[in-house]
């Protein structure tokens, strides 16, 4: 899982997410089955059960505004314990929750298993505009550095006297947001001299496209396939 | 006489707001010198040493290197000039910008359409030289500043220059990594250009010393010659460490 070619897995998890999309939310069988492709998934590629929980707790904020969805609408009412509850609110939530899940466990078993480096290659490899991949190399190289320049700033500030507690800051903090912007972007232009000075010219080395084993494609492609073929017999039980 | 590797010619340059900062520098290092650029803060150095690969067009005089003249209006020029002069700038984070060390080392021989096996060789030669090569795949982030240092100097040194240029190359290293990358340097068969405020590490390193100052140069002596004239040191606010005495 690991050693395969990270744009084979983007493929894959994409396609994975497409058909968990497609499904209705009526047919539940289908997403159970996505769950236990993905559990799987995650057992082959090592990944400890805590490790996919606790990453995929990212997704909590956006589950937030589906639980409100079920109290505003209108049409069919459910008295679900004490409260009157919208049917199509508490579908449309439903298909939410579950759809979202499933692609943030997806989007996290492929981060999990591939380095954020391994990642931009496979864009990369699947012709994602080189400018848009160049952009997010140097955001990977840079977070770490700027956000060192943050804390030291910070720190600076607190020795200082200065600690932001409340909303009469905001302006101290805005001009330090201000001033590193302006530190970046010198930055930003200092290692431009420094690539023209090695000869830039458009493009960042990459490594040839390597041929990738028709198998290699059958073993990433399984979890989609897998799931297309959920899809298509739940939605055929139903008819 | 071999060529020099660099020759610059009543060079004088403004910048866009009327700022000048060179007024005709003449300067020419020879095949292997290793000579050492002095000078105090808004001198003109760094605008000096970016006009030795053309990233700042000459705009009065001209500059050569290795016998070729830079011509920043003809691309192919700028490019073959550029492969001949390595410039090593002062923080290695501005250098180093690729995911890993690696990668960074192998980009100036990728722009110059180094590809493949080749390419690969070319990058562990280069780490060897500066004996990083185990850092290869690990990312500049987790190194000491003095390893970035020192693989700053490898992306250039894979570039195969005529010529290295080294901005401040002692700037906020520990004792040890000081010696160290001066150990470096002098293992290297390479005419060197070094950029700095570090007077010891001048006298260490380099036979010859030209202060810049003003925007041109007002002494092109033996560095020991140099550091030993307290008067002209004082008169463009350069100074020995105090205790040091040649």
């Amino acid at each position: 899982m690991h050693q395969l070619p990270s744009h084979v897995k983007i493929i894959a998890a994409l396609f994975f997410i497409f058909v968990s999309i497609a499904t209705p939310i009526s047919t539940w069988g289908a997403f159970i089955g996505y769950l236990i492709v993905i559990l799987i998934t995650a057992k082959v590629a090592k990944i400890p059960l805590f490790t996919l929980g606790k990453r995929a707790l990212i997704e909590i904020p956006f589950i937030f505004f589906a639980i409100l969805m079920p109290f505003f609408g209108k049409g069919e009412i459910v008295n679900v314990g004490p409260f009157d509850l919208y049917k199509d609110g508490i579908e449309a939530a439903l298909s939410i929750v579950a759809k979202g899940t499933i692609g943030v466990l997806t989007a996290v078993i492929l981060s999990t298993s591939t380095t954020a480096r391994e990642i931009l290659r496979g864009l990369e490899r699947l012709k994602l505009p080189r400018m848009m991949v160049q952009i997010a190399t140097f955001m990977l190289r840079y977070v770490n550095v700027i956000s060192d320049e943050m804390e030291r700033m910070k720190i600076a500030r607190e020795s200082r006297g200065f600690e932001a507690t409340g909303i009469k800051h905001w302006k101290i903090l805005a001009t330090v947001a201000a001033s590193l912007f302006i530190r970046s972007y010198e930055r930003g232009e200092r290692i431009h001299l420094a690539m023209l000075s090695r000869g830039y010219a458009g493009e960042l080395p990459h490594e040839e496209s390597r041929h990738v084993p028709l198998v290699r494609w059958a073993i990433a492609l399984s979890a989609p396939l897998v799931a297309l073929l959920i899809l298509l017999i739940t939605t055929g039980m139903d008819k | 006489m071999t060529t020099p590797s660099l020759e610059i010619k009543d060079l004088a340059f403004a910048y866009p707001d009327g700022n000048q900062a060179l007024f005709g520098v003449n300067l020419t290092v020879g095949q292997g010198e290793r000579v050492a650029l002095l000078g105090p803060n808004g001198a003109g150095k760094t605008t000096l040493v970016m006009h030795m690969n053309g990233i700042h067009p000459a705009a009065h005089g001209e500059v050569k290197v290795a016998g070729q003249l830079i011509d920043a209006s003809d691309k192919a020029n700028l490019r073959s000039i550029r492969s001949k002069v390595g410039i090593v700038f002062q923080d290695p984070d501005d250098q180093l910008f690729m995911p890993t060390v690696g990668e960074d080392v192998a980009f100036g021989p990728y722009n110059m359409g180094v590809r493949g096996d080749e390419l690969n060789r070319v990058v562990i030669e280069a780490l060897e030289l500066v004996g990083m090569t185990e850092f290869k795949d690990r990312p500049p982030h987790h190194l000491s500043f003095g390893q970035r240092r020192r693989v700053a100097v490898a992306t250039v040194l894979a570039m195969k220059p005529e010529i290295l240029v080294l901005d401040e190359p002692s700037s906020n290293l520990d004792p040890a990594s000081r010696r160290e990358l001066a150990d470096i340097l002098r293992s290297l068969a390479i005419t060197i250009v070094m950029v700095t405020h570090d007077l010891p590490y001048a006298l260490e390193l380099c036979e010859r010393a030209v202060i810049l100052s003003g925007g041109i140069i007002v002494a092109d002596k033996q560095t020991r010659e140099i550091l030993g004239d307290k008067n002209l040191l004082q008169a463009h606010r350069l100074e020995l460490p105090v205790g040091f005495s040649i």
